[in-house]
C-alpha cells in the first residue's frame, strides 16, 4: 500500500491553470503512444514527399528501359523499378506529393466551407437551414465513390478537377456534422445566458458556437482524410485524376497492374503506401478524438 | 413608489406542431395572463410544480422568448418595445442565473473568461474585463488565482453555480432573476449558495426574483411569494402570511405536502394526488378544480379572479369571494387556522 499511494498521487491531474484548451489537447496527444507512432510515420511520409526533389535519387519520369521491372533490392534501386524502368523509391516519394495534396486539400476546403455553412445553417435556422440541408441531402443520396467519379468524369481528368470533385463529395458530410453540433450547442443554457447578457449574434457565434463546434468537426474531418486519399488514388487509378507520366500512387497501381504476374512485390508498393498513410490518419484521428474530449 | 419591474397580462403560448405539414394543432399555455410587480430591494419568490410555467415566465420576462401579449416595464420603460441597442443596455440591469450549472457554462471557456465575456460584449477592453472578472470571482468566494484559469469540468457543481452568479453580477444589475439557482445542488451546498446570494443582495442592493419548486428555499429567502399553477397566479402575498395561512386550496396542499419533522403532524393522505392536467387542454374555469377537494359547479364555469383578501395578499379562488358556502368547511378540512385574512 505504501508504494501505491505515491503512484495515485502522481496520477492526479497536475494543476493546469496556465494551460489553454489547445495546450491541454496537445499535452494529451503527446502522451498517447499509438498517436505518437502514427504521427511520426505520417510526419516522415509528408517530409519525404515535401523533400522529394532533394532526396529522391533519380528523376521521377526518366527511366531506363533496360532496367524495367527490377525486383526489390536491386543495386541502385532499393525498391526496384516500374514497367518503364523508373526508380520506384523516387516515384513513391514524388507520388506521395500528389496523393497527399489530392487527399488533404479537398478535406481542408470542405472543412472550412462546410464548417462555415453548417454553423450558419444551424444558427440561423429557418429557410437558410432548409435550403442548405436539403441540397446536402441531394448530394448525400449518392455513394461517395460514385459521386466523385461522376463529377470528375464530367469535369475531365486533371489534378484541379480531382480537387473540386472531392471537395464536393466531402462538403455535405461536414456541413451535416457542423449543423448538428451547432443546433445542439445553440440550445444550451450558456448561449441563452450570453443572449440574456446582451451578446450579439457575432459574439455568440465567435465565442460560444465555433469553439464548441470545432472539436466535433475537426474529429470528423480527420476521419475523412484517409477516405479522401483513397478516393483521390482511386480516381487516378481510373484515369480521372492525375495524368501520366506524373507519379501518383493510384496511377502507379494502375500502370503496374499488368506487371503483377512478373513480380507481385513491386506493383504492391503504391498500395502499401496508400494503406500506411490512410491507416496512420485513422489512428491519428482516434487519438485526436480522445484528446479533444475535455470531460475525459 | 414606482415598482422596479411591473409585469402586466403576460401571455406565452407555445404552438404544438404535428403531422407532415407541421400545422399548429394545439397551443401549450405556458404563461397565461400573469401580472405582478417587483419592488426595489425585495426578493420575490415564484413557486409551483414542474411545468407550471416558472422558467418560461423568467425567459419571457427578460425577453429571451417573445411574449404573445402583455408588457414588462422596467422603471416604467417597456422592455418589449425597446430597440435592440436600448435592450442591450437594459440587459445589464436585468440578469438571469440559470438552473443547470453544467449546461450554463461554456466548456471551452475558463471561469475568468466566462465572467469577463459579459464585460467584453459591453465594450470593456479585455485586460480590465479580466481584472474585474477576478474581483467578481473573489466576491462569490472563488479564489481567482486558483479558479480563474479552470474549465467548468474541473470544478464542482457548487463552484460552477458561483461562477454563474458572478457572471450575472459582474454587469452590476439591479434585478436578478434566479431560475432554480440551487435545485441542482446538494443540500449542504444549497445553503452555502443561498447564503451567498443573501450576502450579495445586501452588499450590492439587489432585487431578486427567485424561482423555485422548493418551498423551504422560497420561505427562507423571499419577502413575497407568487404561487403559479398551470401558467396562472393562484396566490400572491407576503411570504410569512402565505406560509402561515395559505388561502388557495392549491397553496394549502403545496405547503401540506412538505414533509413535517413532527410525527404527530403526519399526513394520512397525500394532500395532492395525480399530475397537473395537460397544459395543452387546461380545465375550464378554475384550472385547479380537477384536483381541488372543494370544487363546486361554479369552478368549472367561471375563472376565479385574483382578488385582494388581505394587505397585499391575493388569491384566485371562488371560495374567497362570497361563494362561502363551503369556505369554513374548506378551512376546517384543510386544517388551517381561521379568521387570519381579516387584516
Amino acid at each position: 500500500m505504501s508504494t501505491a499511494t505515491p503512484a495515485v498521487l502522481s496520477a492526479a491531474p497536475a494543476p493546469r491553470g496556465a494551460l489553454s484548451y489547445w495546450g491541454l489537447v496537445g499535452h494529451r496527444l503527446a502522451r498517447d503512444p499509438v498517436t505518437l507512432i502514427a504521427g511520426a510515420l505520417l510526419g516522415a511520409i509528408v517530409l519525404g514527399a515535401v523533400l522529394a526533389p532533394v532526396i529522391a535519387p533519380y528523376d521521377p519520369v526518366d527511366g531506363s528501359i533496360r532496367l524495367r521491372l527490377s525486383p526489390i533490392g536491386t543495386t541502385g534501386h532499393p525498391l526496384g523499378t516500374d514497367e518503364q524502368g523508373r526508380d520506384m523509391l523516387t516515384r513513391l516519394l514524388f507520388g506521395g506529393r500528389m496523393t497527399l495534396l489530392a487527399g488533404i486539400t479537398p478535406i481542408a476546403v470542405a472543412c472550412l466551407l462546410g464548417g462555415l455553412l453548417g454553423v450558419l445553417a444551424g444558427y440561423l435556422g429557418g429557410l437558410v437551414n432548409t435550403v442548405v440541408m436539403r441540397v446536402c441531402d441531394i448530394f448525400y443520396a449518392f455513394p461517395a465513390v460514385l459521386l466523385a467519379i461522376a463529377i470528375s468524369g464530367a469535369l475531365g481528368p486533371g489534378l484541379t478537377n480531382t480537387l473540386i470533385s472531392l471537395s464536393v463529395v466531402f462538403l455535405p458530410r461536414i456541413i451535416r456534422v457542423a449543423e448538428a453540433a451547432t443546433v445542439q450547442t445553440k440550445s444550451l443554457e450558456y448561449v441563452a445566458a450570453a443572449r440574456a447578457s446582451g451578446a450579439g449574434s457575432a459574439a455568440i457565434v465567435r465565442y460560444h458556437l465555433v469553439p464548441n463546434v470545432l472539436a466535433p468537426v475537426l474529429v470528423f474531418t480527420s476521419t475523412q482524410v484517409s477516405l479522401s486519399i483513397i478516393l483521390a488514388a482511386g480516381l487516378s487509378f481510373l484515369g480521372l485524376g492525375v495524368t501520366p507520366p506524373a507519379a501518383e500512387w493510384g496511377l502507379m497501381l494502375n500502370t503496374l497492374r499488368q506487371s503483377i504476374y512478373v513480380d507481385p512485390w513491386v506493383p504492391a508498393l503504391p498500395g502499401v503506401a496508400i494503406f500506411i498513410v490512410s491507416m496512420a490518419f485513422n489512428l491519428l484521428s482516434d487519438g485526436l478524438r480522445d484528446a479533444m474530449d475535455t470531460r475525459g | 413608489m414606482l415598482p422596479l419591474l411591473s409585469v402586466d397580462g403576460l401571455v406565452k403560448h407555445f404552438p404544438v406542431r404535428r403531422g407532415l405539414l407541421r400545422r399548429t394543432t394545439e397551443m401549450l399555455q405556458a404563461v397565461d395572463g400573469v401580472s405582478f410587480t417587483v419592488e426595489p430591494g425585495e426578493t420575490l419568490g415564484v413557486v409551483g410544480e414542474s411545468g407550471c410555467g416558472k422558467s418560461t415566465l423568467a425567459r419571457v420576462m427578460l425577453r429571451l422568448v417573445t411574449a404573445d401579449s402583455g408588457s414588462v416595464r422596467f422603471h416604467g420603460e417597456d422592455l418589449f418595445t425597446a430597440s435592440p441597442g436600448r435592450l442591450k443596455r437594459l440587459r445589464r440591469d436585468l440578469q438571469l442565473v440559470f438552473q443547470d450549472p453544467h449546461a450554463s457554462l461554456n466548456p471551452r471557456m475558463t471561469m475568468r473568461d466566462a465572467v469577463a465575456f459579459n464585460l467584453i460584449i459591453h465594450g470593456i477592453d479585455r485586460a480590465s474585463a479580466r481584472r474585474r472578472a477576478d474581483d467578481m470571482l473573489g466576491d462569490v468566494g472563488l479564489e481567482p488565482a486558483l479558479f480563474g484559469g479552470r474549465y467548468p469540468h474541473e470544478v464542482s457543481g457548487g463552484q460552477r453555480q458561483r461562477v454563474n452568479i458572478a457572471r450575472a453580477l459582474v454587469l452590476d444589475p439591479q434585478l436578478v432573476v434566479l431560475d432554480e439557482p440551487v435545485s441542482a445542488l446538494d443540500k449542504s451546498v444549497q445553503a452555502q449558495v443561498l447564503n451567498l446570494l443573501q450576502q450579495l443582495k445586501a452588499a450590492r442592493r439587489l432585487t431578486y426574483v427567485l424561482i423555485s419548486h422548493d418551498l423551504n428555499v422560497i420561505e427562507y429567502a423571499s419577502d413575497r411569494v407568487i404561487v403559479l399553477y398551470l401558467g396562472k397566479i393562484v396566490e400572491m402575498g407576503p411570504a410569512t402570511v402565505v406560509a402561515a395561512a395559505p388561502q388557495h386550496p392549491y397553496t394549502q396542499a403545496l405547503f401540506r405536502s412538505a414533509p413535517s419533522m413532527d410525527p404527530s403532524q403526519r399526513l394520512l393522505e397525500p394532500p395532492l394526488t395525480g399530475d397537473p392536467p395537460n397544459p395543452l387542454r387546461p380545465p375550464s374555469g378554475c384550472r385547479f378544480r380537477t384536483r381541488c377537494p372543494f370544487a363546486m359547479a361554479l369552478c368549472a364555469e367561471e375563472t376565479p379572479p385574483l382578488l385582494e383578501i388581505g394587505a397585499g395578499h391575493f388569491a384566485a379562488c371562488h371560495l374567497q369571494c362570497g361563494h362561502s358556502g363551503t369556505r369554513n368547511d374548506a378551512r376546517a378540512l384543510a386544517g388551517m387556522p381561521q379568521n387570519r385574512d381579516g387584516a
